[in-house]
């Protein structure tokens, strides 16, 4: 079928590797997606018919090469073929975060210049048309699912089985439809731009990080040589296809290596589907982590005293040799055999709960994640590594070889990359994934990557004796208190977020006499405890004001605070005052990104009356009115009347005498 | 997405042609002493969004009751689909294709969402009760058809998070949606909604609001509803009637109905 195709150059683009993949995997599965109820699959020669079919169509509505096309949506097959359609046309694909308002959308796809768009259901499509009143280069909307489009009689929209019909239809008819559509294939190279992300920015607009095919195709054979990955690995798409995670590990790399990707029923049936599927290889933020944990923990309270008994003994025990046993570190005759009685009665069930019994590599990245929840997932014998990437790298900075892992470091460099240490102490590095520029942004391209090839991370780290890397914090957070000390505000926030109670935590100091937090509760983890403790509350602002729960949360603090007492470039940096805040923070109101980083400057705006009470000691309580978004994008405000806490600060020498006492 | 606040172009532009699927006629119906309804009159066309609205105690469910057959009026006559009846059992106003949902959430609580919708697909099922038990063969392949009916209502609602769950510990709203999707199941050709977004919040209002509009659009179900946010009943609804006191003070689009003086009056109140 592809003939000659993959002869002029290797296989340098994704749409090169399709064609290969046809041949080399013709009956291997290539995707699956769960519809009602039943896992349907595509084989690799199925997703090449599809993609030419897709991609002829839309050659014939006029996409050309360097044309842009936006793809928005859910994890869906046929979003992840437009990818590929459009790139084996010399297009190049914006994928844009499915669940930003139209506004925000609106400036990514003017921005990138959007001509066409395939999106996946008529929520987007109404997005497209309104975001299309202002910027109306947009001449193609391409929709995937028809549901409640009937009665839409707008110019340019189409289905996407339609322009699969258009492209079906040329290569029936016309005999060198297909030729023509290997000649473009074969005109790409790996210097084509791959694709273009929009980083959240936690700062400013987003910008728009161009990928090279290279550059991506570095990424997925670094990845895939450092794992040992075959085409009979699975794994799960559910995370933004606009996040460069997704695009490196549910796209380049399965077209690279030739494994299956599975998409989800929907966002909410992740954890059943990828139980049904058996991934292989997972990847998730330290977020789907703790949130695991969280659901096993409020489980097991309400489990029966032996099965909890059970839990605990066991969970000790692996929490004392799993993670030996697991890095192949000896460990004695009885241990182990406990070990083993353990993996039949809590650790195997357990992995089988949350989808990970076949896992041989599973990843955390893009957070620090906390030890105990490290070092948890490990102890029950999933191989859980960290590493360090970032859309700039095309994901992959430094990752943790097997063997040697660690809860506080991120790994060594890998393949080819190299890293340095900037006198500033940020870390700078360079490698084959390094992207092109920030589209239409010379400045930003030229503040972040210099001549020679190095890129600014913008994190501080360093390494440690064994050559691996460690990350403080954003080197630009990294701020002061008025008396010199040092203060790392998300070191502090990821203290406390380690406690299952607490969903999020900003931490301010910088130019000031002393820390201060907001904190925002964990509805799931803290609504259990209240359901338990028959404590009535009608809403997540009534919950977070309840003397009980500020009760739990002072606890939390004051630990953090005995923390960093014992640690000496930080134990200036205890948290003074702190409050609960009346409302949870939201992507929506711009207040933390997509992928949740929290957005400083906009929260001190914000908030500016909240902050200023916890710098005043004579304030116990403030009131406050802050709008909100709801998610149509309407605005409506809520009040709060947040009492403040004054928390006890520990000298060095309080903690000594503890540990003396212990 | 603003779909549900302005329907642009779904019910209301639905062409003239007029085929009246339930006609009402001067329906009396009294409990002892009190009459619950007073000779009220109206139709339901096929195809249309009818509301029927009021204050409380003003019959509204009554007359859905006296609808689907569950009370059974004293005077007048009930005609559906060309057939004139007075008196009619519940489960014969289903099997000719009526189906409902209740104000206070009428499910079995300890089955799963999956079985509770399957369970609306009852008066489908044709292979007799042994065939059933053995549930092998014929009895097996009618079983696949069914779920598969079953499960298009579960991606049409997007409830599939919730397919095994026992609908006793839904919140509420979801348990909502289950149970217009067991009504759905029975395929019904008037779909009768006694307060569908009772005791929700605004979100849930508006996905409630984007699945009756689709319903009606994508099935053609005619469909009645019974609803306290005058919002909600004026963006929906292609006709409103208007019940106070168990008789009909209104009947008309929405415009009409909401400039209407009675109306105003029944709502705010009149000195008297």
């Amino acid at each position: 079928m592809p003939g000659g195709a993959s002869q002029g150059s290797a296989h340098d683009t994704f749409p090169k590797l399709l064609l290969r993949n046809a041949q080399k995997f013709a009956a291997r599965a290539a995707m699956r997606e769960k519809d009602l109820g039943i896992w349907q699959s595509w084989t690799w020669a199925q997703v090449l018919d599809e993609g030419r079919a897709l991609a002829i169509g839309l050659k014939e509505l006029g996409l050309k090469r360097g044309d842009r096309m936006a793809i928005v949506g859910d994890n869906r097959p046929r979003l992840y073929w437009a990818i590929c359609a459009a790139q084996s046309l010399g297009a190049i694909p914006v994928p844009v975060y499915q669940d930003s308002v139209a506004e925000e959308m609106g400036y990514v796809l003017e921005h990138a210049g959007v001509k066409f768009a395939i999106v996946e259901n008529q929520e987007q499509v109404d997005k497209l048309l309104e975001i299309r009143e202002s910027y109306d280069g947009i001449k193609h909307i391409i929709y995937d699912d028809e549901r409640g489009l009937n009665h839409y009689s707008q110019a340019g929209l189409e289905s996407y089985a339609s322009v699969q019909e258009i492209g079906r239809k040329l290569l029936a008819s016309s005999g060198d439809a297909e030729k023509l559509w290997l000649d473009e294939i074969n005109k790409g190279s790996g210097d084509d731009t791959a694709i273009m992300l929009y980083t959240s920015g936690t700062t400013g607009r987003p910008k728009g990080v161009v990928l090279s095919q290279s550059a991506c195709m570095w990424a997925a054979e670094t990845a895939n040589q450092f794992d040992n990955l075959t085409e009979k690995e699975e794994t799960i798409a559910y995370l933004p296809m606009a996040w460069v995670g997704d695009h490196v590990f549910s796209y380049a790399q399965s077209y690279a290596s030739g494994y299956c990707v599975n998409c989800p029923e929907s966002p909410e049936t992740v954890i059943a589907d990828r139980r049904e599927i058996g991934t292989t290889y997972a990847f998730a933020p330290p977020r789907i982590y703790e949130n695991l944990i969280t659901m096993t923990i409020v489980a097991m309270e309400d489990a029966s005293p032996i099965k909890k008994k059970m839990f605990h003994t066991f969970m000790n025990h692996a929490r004392k040799v799993g993670g030996d046993i697991l890095d192949r570190k000896p460990v004695g005759v009885l241990d182990r055999l406990k070990y083993l009685l353990g993996e039949f009665l809590v650790y195997g069930p357990l992995k089988n709960r949350y989808g990970l019994s076949k896992v041989r590599v599973a990843y955390t990245a893009g957070e620090a994640i906390g030890p105990e929840i490290f070092r948890f997932y490990r102890s029950l014998g999933i191989n859980l590594k960290q590493l360090y990437g970032q859309t700039e790298a095309a994901v992959y900075i430094t990752g943790q070889p097997d063997g040697e892992i660690s809860a506080e470091t991120v790994g060594k460099p890998m393949g080819k990359v190299e890293i340095k240490i900037a006198d500033s102490g940020e870390v700078m590095y360079r490698s084959p994934g390094v992207f092109t520029e920030y589209y239409k942004n010379p400045d930003s391209t030229k503040e972040t990557k210099t001549k020679d090839g190095w890129v600014h991370s913008g994190d501080a780290g360093f390494f440690d004796e064994h050559g691996h890397l460690k990350i403080i914090d954003r080197a630009k957070d990294v701020g002061k208190l008025n008396d010199g000390t040092m203060f790392p505000p998300k070191y502090i926030e990821n203290k406390l977020k380690f406690y299952p109670n607490i969903k999020e935590a900003v931490a301010f100091g910088h130019g000031r006499d002393f820390v201060t937090a907001f904190i925002n509760i964990d509805l799931t983890a803290v609504g259990s405890w209240a359901e338990r403790n028959n404590v009535v509350y009608a809403s997540y602002q009534e919950l977070a004001g309840h003397p009980e729960v500020y009760k739990m949360i002072e606890a939390h603090v004051n630990e953090v605070n005995r923390e960093l007492a014992g640690e000496e470039r930080v134990a200036g940096a205890q948290i003074a005052r702190f409050l609960i805040l009346h409302k949870e923070l939201d992507p929506d109101d711009g207040e933390i990104t997509r992928t949740a980083k929290v957005r400083r400057s906009l929260i001190n705006e914000r908030y500016a009356v909240l902050i200023d009470a916890l710098y005043d000691p004579s304030v116990k309580r403030q009131k406050i009115k802050t709008e909100v978004t709801f998610e149509d994008g309407r605005r409506g405000a809520i009040e709060g009347n947040v009492e403040i806490r004054d928390m006890k600060r520990y000298g060095a020498g309080d903690v000594a005498f503890r540990e003396a006492a212990e | 997405m603003n779909m549900a606040v302005a329907p642009t172009g779904t019910a209301a532009s639905k062409p003239a042609a007029q085929e009246v699927l339930l006609d009402v006629k001067n329906v009396s119906l009294s409990f002892g002493g009190v009459q619950a309804i007073k000779d009220v009159s109206f139709n339901i066309n096929k195809g249309e969004i009818r509301a029927i609205i009021g204050p409380n105690g003003a019959g509204k469910t009554s007359m859905l009751n006296v609808i689907n057959g569950f009370y059974h009026p004293q005077v007048g006559e009930i005609t559906f689909k060309g057939e004139t009846r007075s008196a009619m059992r519940p489960y014969v106003a289903a099997s000719q294709g009526i189906a409902r949902t209740f104000q206070n959430v009428a499910l079995f609580r300890g089955m799963s969402t999956l079985d509770n919708i399957m369970s609306g697909r009852t008066l489908k099922m044709h292979k007799n009760f042994f065939w059933q038990m053995l549930r092998f063969g014929p009895a097996l392949d009618e079983e696949i058809e069914h779920r598969h009916k079953v499960e298009e209502i579960i991606d049409f609602l997007e409830i599939q998070h919730i397919r095994r769950t026992p609908v006793g510990r839904l919140p509420y709203g979801l348990q909502k949606r289950v149970e217009l999707a067991r009504a759905l199941a029975m395929e019904p050709e008037l779909l009768l909604l006694d307060e569908p977004m009772a005791g929700m919040n605004l979100e849930e209002k508006e996905d409630m609001s984007r699945f009756i509009l689709d319903v009606n659009d994508q099935f053609g179900t005619t469909i009645a509803l019974i609803e306290h946010d005058m919002g909600v009943v004026m963006d929906l609804s292609t006709r409103v009637v208007v019940l106070d006191h168990g008789e009909k003070i209104a009947d008309g689009t929405p415009e009409e109905v909401s400039a209407n003086q009675d109306v105003i009056d029944a709502y705010l109140g009149v000195a008297h």
